[in-house]
């Protein structure tokens, strides 16, 4: 019998070198930076300020004061918040996907809770949790993690039913099944998912920030533009636009390497064709 | 329907008995009174027309379906769940591996909800991968590899289940002659090796005989038992001397008849022996 084994090497791809892709991803960034700068210069309106003055004051205000009281705090809030909304929408999307019947029992109210745009819920949301620290967590899970637990479903749903016969007879345990089939199987739906969850994640951060205690990225922007620090608003606007590219940068990391099979798939699929 | 085979190598313990079965979707009925039963260690092969139940009998069997009438024990006891002991070899080998698991991770797995450790169920992944002469193989994805290959990944996944008897629903039927062949040899090979039994439909009377010590033969609507063959070509087989013996063409003439009857409509039959 004859045994040609592919090896592992040739699904590899060329990749091009990662300066390159840096050039390539920041030419359009700097080049609008550029235009700004240049029209900004001779500005004289307190509500658009030289870019040159806001990059001036980004070192002077958020290195390293507002670093500690309002970046991290937002990191960690983010983190803490994106997290619980990944890990409850897979276990609420994988309960619901498998169980066909309680989805359609709760599809009625997902779907409501889907259509109400996530901030509304801010008034009642500070009714039950005021201000603080849980408001701002329970807001953030509740609302980013709709994305995953809809993806999850259907990514659950997308396992070809062939392997419920294979699961069965070689008697695959409950945990395994989860483990081993239903997540991996789902994974890049619950990616893409994700990724959308950790969109809104951030903007509800932000918001709740704005409307609840002090401390935050949000907190910052709204404070200065309320005390006329017009200046500071901008840096805090840009460190919001950093937060966020960084935030996605580190997220697609983490995909390439959660969803490698699936990528080396693709590409092996796409190179039989 | 009786079957005496002295000549065969078997004990003459049933390690599975089907009796008095019948099996019913809804209101069409399928399957009725089917008797059969094998003893350890036989290579049983089940042929019949397409859409006679073959496989709706073999997912009773095991355990994935429960008959509606009569019964089903293996190893003495009534299947109402799948047995530790009995593993399958699905048709559609493209779907029956999953594409997130590597070749090595699809076998361990079952090993893994079975409690083995590590070290453990890799160690016998890896062996059930050389069995079938893929252990090169061992980290590539089902995707990988070519269709015969990915058969031989789930071959490889049901011996390192170490059943007792291993169920197999027409494996080869969607790779190339010379592929097909290799894998019936290596079947019988492995077969031989680990001394368990097996079960295998198909709809190839050549490879029907070829393969079994005896061939159960489903026919009619519903369909029942119609013959049980004993196939006594001893137990070196040989994919050309094999098949040019003349007890091989009787057999296969035999067979070729008895499934063909009730089907009698079609005006002209065709050449190969494979029923459609
Ligand atoms: N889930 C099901 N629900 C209802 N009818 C079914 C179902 N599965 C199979 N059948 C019917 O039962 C009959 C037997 O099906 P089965 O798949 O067991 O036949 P088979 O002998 O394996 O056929 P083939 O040789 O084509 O694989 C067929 O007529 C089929 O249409
Ligand atoms: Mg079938």
């Amino acid at each position: 019998m004859a045994l040609n084994v592919p090896t592992k090497t040739s699904s590899r791809s060329r990749k091009r070198p990662w300066f390159k892709t840096l050039l390539w991803q920041s030419w359009l960034p700097l080049s609008a930076l550029a235009v700004i700068w240049v029209a900004s210069e001779q500005s004289t309106s307190v509500y658009f300020p030289p870019a040159a003055e806001v990059f001036r004051k980004i070192s002077i205000v958020w290195f390293p004061d507002a670093l500690v009281t309002d970046l991290l705090p937002s990191l960690g809030r983010l983190v803490l918040g994106f997290a619980l909304a990944v890990l409850l929408g897979i276990a609420i999307g994988v309960l619901l996907g498998l169980f066909r019947s309680a989805e359609t029992a709760v599809r009625p109210l997902t779907e409501t809770a889907r259509a109400i745009p996530g901030v509304a819920l801010l008034p009642i949301a500070m009714m039950f949790f005021g201000t603080g620290e849980s408001m701002k967590l329970v807001m953030i899970v509740f609302i980013a993690m709709w994305p995953i637990v809809l993806n999850t479903i259907e990514g659950v749903r997308s396992v070809d039913p062939a392997l419920r016969n294979v699961m069965a007879s070689f008697r695959i345990t409950a945990l395994d099944r989860f483990r081993s089939v239903y997540l991996p199987a789902a994974m890049p739906q619950i990616f893409s998912g994700a990724r959308i969850s950790l969109a809104i994640a951030v903007a509800v951060m932000i918001a709740v920030e704005m409307f609840g205690t002090p401390g935050g990225i949000g907190y910052f922007i709204r404070d200065a533009q309320q005390t006329f620090r017009i200046i500071d608003m901008w840096t805090g606007l840009v460190i919001l636009g950093l937060f966020g590219y960084t935030l996605n940068v580190i997220f697609r990391a983490l995909e390439d390497r959660v969803l490698r099979w699936q990528k080396r798939m693709a590409k092996h699929v796409q190179g039989e064709s | 329907m009786s079957s005496n085979n002295g000549k065969n190598t078997s004990s003459d313990r049933p390690i599975f008995e089907i009796s008095g079965f019948s099996f019913a979707y809804g209101e069409t009925k399928i399957l009725e009174n089917v008797n059969f039963a094998a003893n350890a260690g036989e290579f049983v092969c089940i042929v019949g027309p397409s859409g006679a139940g073959k496989t709706t009998l073999l997912q009773c069997l095991a355990g994935l379906r429960q008959p509606t009438g009569g019964e089903i024990r293996f190893k003495g006891e009534q299947v109402t769940a799948p047995p530790a002991e009995l593993a399958v070899v699905f048709q559609d080998y493209s779907r029956s591996l999953m594409p997130w698991l590597s070749a090595l991770q699809n076998i361990a797995l079952p090993l893994k909800s079975a409690g083995q450790g590590k070290k453990q169920r890799e160690a016998k992944a890896l062996a059930a991968l050389e069995e079938v002469g893929l252990a090169a193989a061992a980290d590539l994805y089902p995707w990988e590899l070519s269709g015969g290959m990915q058969q031989r990944v789930a071959i490889a996944r049901a011996l390192a289940y170490e059943p007792a008897l291993v169920i197999m629903d027409e494996p080869f039927a969607s790779v190339d002659a010379q592929t097909r062949a290799d894998l019936e040899d290596l079947t019988l090979r492995i077969k031989d090796h680990l001394g368990i039994t097996v079960v295998l439909v198909t709809h190839d009377i050549d490879e029907a005989v070829y393969l079994s010590d005896r061939v159960v033969a489903l026919s009619g609507r519903p369909a029942t038992v119609v013959d049980v063959v004993d196939v006594n070509l001893g137990n070196q087989r040989d994919q050309i001397t094999t098949k040019e013996r003349p007890e091989f063409a009787g057999l296969r003439s035999r067979l070729y008849r008895l499934i063909r009857r009730p089907e009698q409509q079609a005006p002209a039959a065709p050449a190969a022996a494979e029923i459609h």
